[in-house]
C-alpha cells in the first residue's frame, strides 16, 4: 500500500530524512518509533505530500505521490491531483487541528461535501454513523473548545474516516493528551486495526505498538535503524541505538 | 517545617465565616478630581448654551433641512460603497501579499506602499483631475491594438466616481493589512488539516481560514468604517455634495458658518455613535467560539451594578468552559 524508497528531505541545510526505505502492505499496521527530532513526523507528512521530498520516491497504492513519471522525468502534479491523492489518505495530527469554528458534526461533513461532492443529507448520515462509532453520538453539535482532548482527537479520527480513506496516518495521536484520556483514543485506533485498515502510526506508545502493529520501524537521525516484527524490535533489538532509546521510554 | 505529615488541617467551621464589614478607605483625591470634572463640564455647557453666537435656533432650523439630509444620505452611501470596495480589494491584496509568487506578492506590496504612502486628500484630487491625465479612456488591445470601447475621461470619472475611487482604493490598502493580520492569526494546523482532507487552497481559504480570521478582522474593520464616515467629508473638495459640502453650500449663501458646522457635527456624531454600538455587538457575535466567556454588555453591567444584588445576571455565551 505504501512504499518509500530512499526518501530524502532537507529543510534548508538540515537534512531530516536521509534515505528512508519502508514497505507497508495493504491491511498492515506500521508503528514508527524513535526519539523526538528523528524525522518520524516529517516522514509521515511526506507520504501525503504536506512536505515535498528532495530525493527518492513514495508510492501510495501503486501511485507516485506528488509527481507523475513521464519517461525518466518527473512532472509535478497539479494541485487538484495532489488534493485527490490526499482525499484518500486520512491524517490525524498530534494537536487534533479540528476546525475551531465548526461543531463536531460540521468538522466531519465538511470534506465529504466539498471534496467528495456528497449531498448534505448523505454526509450527515455518514458522519453521524462515524461519530457514533468513535463514541461521540451525544457530541454532534459540540464545539471543539467544549470537548476534552480525547474527545477532540476522536472527532479528528472520525473526520478522517468519513472520507473512507484507504490509508490512515497518525502523527503522535496521543502525545498531546492527558494520561487518563490516552486510552479512549487508542481504543478507537484498535478498532480500526481490527477492521483491517492500513495504518502508519508515529507514536511513543510502546504498548500499542507491541499489541497492534504488524511491524515496527525504529527511526533515528533520519534513517530507519531497525525494522521488523514488534516482538523482535521491541523485546530484542539488534542495534545499540534502538536499545538505548527503548530503555529510556520503557 | 515538617508540616503536612500530621493532621493539622483545621476542622471545617460549623457555619460559613461572616462577610467582612470593614470601614471603607477614604479616598479624598477621588472626590476632588470628580468635583473638578463636574465643574469644568458645567462651565463648558454654560458657555455653549448661553453664548448667542452659537445660534442654536439656526442649528435647529437646518438640522432636518432637505439639503442636509440629502447630504447625509450621500455620506452614508459613499461610506458604504467605499468600504465594500475597500474590503473586497483588501481581501484580494492580502491573499496576493501571502502568495508564493514573488511578482504577485510584490504587486500587492507596491499597491499598499503607494496608497498608504500618499494622503487620501491628494488621491481624491488626482482622481478628480484624471480627465486631464487621460482625456480619453479606451478599452482594447494594449500597445496599439484596436479599441473596443472608448469614452471621454471627464465624462467617465464623475465627481462621485472619483470619490468612490479615491476613498475605496485608499481603504483597500489599509484593509489589506488588516485582513493579512487576520489570515496570519489562524493556526497553520487548520490549513494543514484541510489540505490533508483533500481540500484545495481556495476551498481551505474560503471555508476554514477566512471564517476564523474574521474574529481578528472585524474589530479594526469597524474602526475603519467609522473612520471612513468622517474621512468621506474630504470629498467636499471635489464638489460632491455629501454632508459637509451640503453644509458648506448653505453657509456660503447665508454666512451662518458655525451653526451649519454644528449641524454637520451632530449628524456625524449621531451616525458614529450608532456605528459604534453596532460594532460592539458584531464583535461579540464573532467573538463566540473562543473559550473565554464574553464580557457583559453595558446594559447587563448596569443591571448587575444596581444596588439590589440578589439577581445575578448570568454570563452570556455559555457555560464558561475552560480548557
Amino acid at each position: 500500500m505504501v512504499r518509500t524508497e530512499a526518501v530524502h528531505k532537507r529543510f534548508g541545510r538540515l537534512e531530516v530524512l536521509k534515505g528512508v526505505t519502508l514497505d507497508v502492505p495493504r491491511g498492515d499496521v506500521l508503528c514508527v518509533l524513535g526519539p523526538s527530532g528523528s524525522g518520524k513526523t516529517t516522514l509521515l507528512r511526506c507520504i501525503n505530500h504536506l512536505e515535498k521530498i528532495d530525493a527518492g520516491r513514495i508510492w501510495v497504492d501503486g501511485e507516485l505521490v506528488g509527481y507523475r513519471q513521464v519517461g525518466d522525468r518527473l512532472h509535478e502534479l497539479r494541485e487538484a491531483d495532489v488534493a485527490r491523492t490526499r482525499a484518500e489518505i486520512g491524517m490525524v495530527f498530534q494537536r487534533f487541528n479540528l476546525f475551531a469554528h465548526m461543531t463536531a458534526l460540521e468538522n466531519v461533513i465538511e470534506a465529504p461535501i466539498r471534496v467528495k461532492r456528497q449531498t448534505r443529507a448523505e454526509a450527515v448520515a455518514r458522519a453521524t454513523a462515524v461519530l457514533e462509532r468513535v463514541g461521540l453520538a451525544d457530541k454532534l453539535h459540540a464545539n471543539p473548545a467544549q470537548l476534552s482532548g480525547g474527545q477532540q482527537q476522536r472527532v479528528a479520527i472520525a473526520r478522517a474516516l468519513a472520507m473512507e480513506p484507504k490509508l490512515m496516518l497518525f502523527d503522535e495521536p496521543t502525545s498531546a493528551l492527558d494520561p487518563e484520556l490516552v486510552g479512549e483514543v487508542l481504543e478507537v485506533m484498535r478498532s480500526l486495526v481490527a477492521d483491517g485498515m492500513t495504518m502508519i502510526v508515529v507514536t511513543h506508545e510502546i504498548g500499542f505498538a507491541r499489541e497492534a502493529a504488524d511491524s515496527v520501524a525504529f527511526v533515528d537521525a533520519g534513517v530507519v535503524v531497525e525494522t521488523g516484527a514488534p516482538g523482535v524490535v521491541l523485546s530484542n533489538p539488534r542495534h545499540e541505538r534502538t536499545r538505548a532509546c527503548l530503555s529510556k521510554v520503557l | 517545617m515538617g508540616a503536612g505529615e500530621t493532621d493539622e488541617a483545621p476542622a471545617p467551621p460549623a457555619r460559613p465565616p461572616e462577610d467582612i464589614r470593614a470601614v471603607a478607605l477614604r479616598r479624598p483625591g477621588r472626590w476632588v478630581a470628580g468635583a473638578l470634572v463636574v465643574l469644568l463640564a458645567a462651565v463648558l455647557i454654560e458657555s455653549v448654551v448661553t453664548n448667542p453666537r452659537f445660534h442654536w435656533p439656526i442649528v435647529g432650523e437646518f438640522l432636518f433641512s432637505d439639503r442636509i439630509l440629502r447630504g447625509l444620505l450621500l455620506t452614508l452611501v459613499l461610506t458604504a460603497i467605499a468600504m465594500v470596495v475597500g474590503i473586497v480589494l483588501g481581501v484580494l491584496l492580502a491573499v496576493m501579499r501571502l502568495s508564493s509568487n514573488p511578482l504577485v506578492a510584490g504587486g500587492s506590496w507596491l499597491y499598499i506602499w503607494f496608497f498608504r504612502g500618499t494622503p487620501v486628500l491628494v488621491q481624491l484630487l488626482f482622481w478628480s483631475y484624471i480627465g486631464t491625465l487621460y482625456p480619453e479612456v479606451s478599452l482594447g488591445i494594449p500597445f496599439g491594438g484596436p479599441d473596443l470601447f472608448s469614452a471621454d475621461g471627464n465624462a467617465l470619472i464623475t465627481p462621485f466616481a472619483a470619490a468612490i475611487l479615491g476613498l475605496g482604493l485608499n481603504e483597500g490598502a489599509y484593509m489589506a493589512e488588516i485582513v493579512r493580520a487576520g489570515l496570519l492569526s489562524v493556526d497553520e494546523g487548520q490549513t494543514e488539516a484541510s489540505h490533508a482532507l483533500g481540500m484545495t487552497r481556495l476551498q481551505s481559504l474560503r471555508r476554514i481560514v477566512l471564517p476564523q480570521a474574521m474574529r481578528v478582522i472585524i474589530p479594526p474593520t469597524g474602526n475603519e468604517t467609522i473612520s471612513m464616515l468622517k474621512t468621506s467629508s474630504l470629498v467636499s473638495v471635489i464638489a460632491v455634495t455629501e454632508l459637509l459640502y451640503a453644509a458648506q453650500l448653505i453657509y456660503a449663501v447665508n454666512y451662518r458658518v458655525i451653526p451649519l458646522l454644528i449641524v454637520a457635527s451632530i449628524w456625524y456624531l449621531l451616525v458614529t455613535s450608532i456605528l459604534s454600538i453596532g460594532q460592539y455587538y458584531v464583535e461579540r457575535h464573532f467573538g463566540r467560539g473562543s473559550s473565554r466567556g464574553l464580557p457583559p454588555t453595558p446594559w447587563q453591567r448596569l443591571r448587575r451594578n444596581l444596588p439590589i444584588r440578589h439577581a445575578r445576571v448570568p454570563m452570556p455565551g455559555g457555560s464558561g468552559l475552560g480548557r
